[in-house]
């Protein structure tokens, strides 16, 4: 008997097919594993099974019946629970509060029987290796306690499937060591539990089953013993062989432009963060075009903004141009010739608000000004010059950028950055989320400015993308640099193999 | 909006009135308010009621302007009432040294709060709300302290022609204001302070990432703010020739924002009406005085108002999907 099944569900948002009639079964008692590169649809399947988003098409079944969940406290209440990566309970409450949040027990007045509560939450808890005093707030607690009182809750509140949507971002190593104990104690209890995650190493150490989404569609489901790691990830970033067909490979050169004897223009060394980023060091030279390659959660876009001064580094040092970028800031980084495109264009890169002009001329304000003032002979120079060299299609430059369509707002956003005239350009994602045509414009676009002598650092979850666009593929794993493809080595069949293989212990 | 007058009227496009009255509805308001006010006020098109109403609006235009811009960066700034009180305190205090001691003192006064709200915002990292409440408290406390909470009646001249003279036949409390408007217009559309303010109000991680100078800017807005709200605390106390603590721009917060909002600047941030600002002050007042001239009650008043502030919201509310 199967206890969740997902039979043909779609999900269809204005222009996105989200999920496209994708299947899969849980079966009691099975830990099984949902896998997928950002936008594969995994966050839009498990919101349909949370009762989130209602399924366009297709239906599920719960415990042999059929299912509707109209809100999450529909599923919730069905025995369906969610551990987000963001626990969310009352930090202000405490801990044995939390846990008996809306069913604590009673005295015989009918008032919260505290003691009670606190003795029951110990015990709980000890199971789950939370040892604190469950009279403190739940704030003061570690964030892998926290997790775990999250987990006891959801059990408590017996539930029968536990979904749990990167577990372990922010655990300890030995936190995720307790945590695989709970697992183990819930699969033995019969619940099923949906793990969603981009370790492998975790993957194969608690996990059961595997479905990996791509683009919306399912692409495999079974057993995980049976499935090499390195076929794994091929389904998770493959493209399909008719699909590359049909739209032609991608609009790089495919000629390295990297002078092999310069000095680099970029050169990072051991950068570290907690959690994140551990020994993170590579370089740059002008002309050449350098992949961040890796999983989602690799530490790609982290290891980017690190250098832009948008995140934190615990240590590590930051060279351009020979010149050390000490304590980086995007001020700071921006002066020393950084430019930086985020992952998320929508909230980190354009102003929607304003016009495409003012995009453009945003971060030069100061260059284009005399004691303050904006001089607008100097921002249409500017803007007119990357408006025709962009190719950027908009009704006017006056036009506000949230109105324009996802590839013109893409190269709004690179026109910004080149008109800080930048050494070292990074790119994160550069072509997500735009339309094919748009798509090769800007690839041939990283090609040219390569060529012209700028350092360029790309992160691409698009496999052939990286590999085509690269003249050398740095590849990361849970923040660490596990292996460097240079030349002929270059490949999508060596980036995988180079994900896949195993951590060291 | 009734399905009637949609029906009534076929060739009106719904979709444009909804961009048309949030730009326009506060200018229409005001030339329909003056009309009925033409026919049905007695004494209202007159030039001695026009100079009342506009001598009674200009601090409240001042005031808004600095609100209009903090609310531009999607803050908000509460404390401007406390800051007119407390430059009403040290004028009585300083008019001794002479009238550009006691206004210099005065708008110091203002740059001292400003700093203290903008550091409090940008590098603390309060929320607006909460870290210019502490002021909003704390200020005008202060300034009952400082003038000992006593009400200073003020002989000085010089100083009072500031309230009650007049420059060309107009009041020169008319002037400065307008000339504040002319400069906030200016500095919000032409100046890199005001190219950089609305990209931070519009997307503060995207403005960060750009490499602008996110704290700077926000520090600089709530002072500016603050310099407004004491020149408007200066005019006051010039105007009503006496100096009071506990009185000077008491609620003025709230007209101000009530401006802001009326005038078609979205709480969201990212954008600054400052035509619009002067105007939603204008049909503020219009409308009080209105309502005073047909003698309703100042309860009734109030209730129009608050229709008048949801009307405004409601108007210009971002439509949901896109």
């Amino acid at each position: 008997m199967a206890l969740l099944e997902v039979n043909d569900v779609s999900k269809i948002f204005p222009g996105v097919r989200a999920l496209d009639q994708v299947s899969f079964t849980l079966q009691p008692g099975e830990v099984h594993a949902l896998v997928g590169e950002n936008g594969a649809g995994k966050s839009t399947l498990i919101k349909v099974l949370t009762g989130v988003y209602q399924p366009d098409g297709g239906e599920l079944r719960y415990q042999d019946q059929p299912a509707r969940f109209g809100t999450p406290m529909d599923a919730q209440q069905a025995g369906i629970s969610t551990i987000y990566q963001e626990v969310n309970l009352v930090p202000l409450m405490s801990v044995a509060q939390n846990l008996f949040l809306g069913r604590e027990p009673r005295t015989r007045l009918g008032l919260i029987d505290r003691k009670r509560m606190d003795r029951e939450a110990r015990e709980i808890l000890t199971g789950y290796g939370v040892t604190a005093d469950v009279r403190r707030r739940l704030g003061t607690l570690a964030l892998g306690a926290q997790q775990m009182v999250a987990l006891a809750r959801a059990v408590m509140i017996d539930a029968k499937v536990v979904i749990m949507d990167e577990p372990t971002s922010s655990l300890e190593p030995r936190e995720v060591q307790t945590l695989f104990g709970v697992i183990r104690d819930l699969h033995a209890r019969g619940i099923g539990i949906v793990y969603v995650s981009h370790r492998l190493d975790e993957l194969y150490q608690i996990c059961d089953a595997v479905t990996i989404l791509r683009d919306g569609k399912l692409v495999h489901t079974g057993k995980l013993a049976d499935l090499e790691r390195i076929k794994l990830v091929s389904l998770m970033l493959g493209r399909d062989m008719a699909e590359v067909r049909r739209e032609g490979a991608t609009a790089f050169s495919g000629t390295a432009t990297g002078d092999t004897e310069a000095a680099p223009v970029l050169r990072v060394s051991e950068l570290n963060s907690r959690h994140k980023l551990h020994d993170v060091s590579f370089d740059v030279r002008p002309g050449e075009v350098v992949g961040l390659g890796g999983l989602l959660g690799a530490g790609r876009s982290e290891t980017i903004k690190a250098i832009g001064g948008a995140y934190h580094l615990d240590s590590g040092d930051i060279q351009v141009d020979g010149q050390d970028l000490k304590k980086p800031t995007p001020v700071r980084a921006v002066e020393f010739g950084i430019a930086v495109q985020p992952e998320d264009r929508k909230a980190e890169g354009i102003v929607p608000g304003l016009s495409v002009r003012e995009n453009i001329a945003l971060a030069v304000l100061p260059r284009v000004s005399r004691f303050g003032f904006v001089s607008d002979g100097k921002v249409d120079e500017i803007v007119d010059r990357y408006i025709e060299r962009l190719r950027i299609k908009a009704s006017s430059p006056d036009q506000a950028v949230g109105d324009l369509s996802g590839g013109n707002q893409q190269k709004v956003l690179l026109a910004r950055l080149l008109a800080t005239d930048p050494k070292v350009l990074l790119l994160d994602e550069p072509t997500r989320g735009i339309d094919v045509g748009a798509k090769a414009e800007v690839q041939s676009l990283i090609d040219e400015l390569a060529a012209e002598g700028l350092g360029v650092v790309l992160v691409s979850s698009d496999a052939e993308e990286l590999v085509e666009g690269s003249d050398r593929v740095v590849v990361l794993r849970d923040g660490v640099v596990v292996g460097t493809l240079t030349g002929a080595d270059v490949t999508t069949e060596d980036l995988m193999a180079t994900i896949a293989t195993e951590a060291h212990p | 909006m009734s399905t009637e007058t949609v029906a009534a009227r076929p060739v009106v496009d719904s979709a444009k009135i909804k961009t048309w009255l949030p730009k326009y509805g506060v200018y229409a308001a005001i030339v329909l308010l003056v009309v009925y006010n033409i026919f049905f006020t007695p004494y209202f098109a007159t030039w001695s009621n026009l100079r009342i109403q506009l001598i009674q609006v200009a601090p409240i235009v001042i005031v808004a302007l600095g609100m209009a811009l903090v609310i531009g960066t999607e803050g908000i700034d509460l404390s401007v009432g406390s800051v007119m009180a407390l430059a009403a305190a040290f004028i009585p205090l300083y008019l001794g040294y002479g009238v550009i001691a006691a206004v210099l003192v005065a708008l110091l006064a203002g740059v001292a709060v400003g700093l203290i709200n903008g550091i409090l915002v940008a590098k603390v990292g309060l929320q607006p709300i909460v870290a210019t409440l502490a002021l909003f408290v704390g200020g005008r406390g202060l300034a009952v302290v400082i003038s000992e909470g006593k009400l200073v009646d003020i002989r000085n001249q010089d100083f009072l022609y500031l309230g009650s003279g007049d420059l060309l036949g107009i009041p020169v409390l008319v002037w400065v204001a307008a000339v504040l408007v002319l400069v906030v217009g200016f500095v919000i559309r032409r100046t890199v302070f005001g190219r950089r303010l609305l990209a931070i109000g519009g997307n503060r991680p995207a403005a960060e990432l750009a490499g602008l100078p996110v704290k700077r800017v926000l520090i600089t807005v709530y002072v500016v703010c603050a310099v407004l709200a004491s020149i408007a605390g200066l005019l006051s106390v010039a105007r009503i020739q006496s100096s009071d603590a506990s009185s000077v721009g008491l609620l003025i917060e709230l007209s101000a924002i009530t401006a802001v909002v009326v005038g078609g600047t979205p709480l969201t941030g990212g954008k600054v009406r400052v035509l619009g600002t002067v105007a939603g002050a204008l049909l503020m007042q219009l409308v009080i005085a209105t309502m005073i001239k047909h003698n309703l009650q100042p309860s009734t008043t109030e209730m129009v108002q608050a229709v008048i502030i949801l009307v405004a919201v409601y108007v210009a509310r971002e439509r949901k999907t896109r």
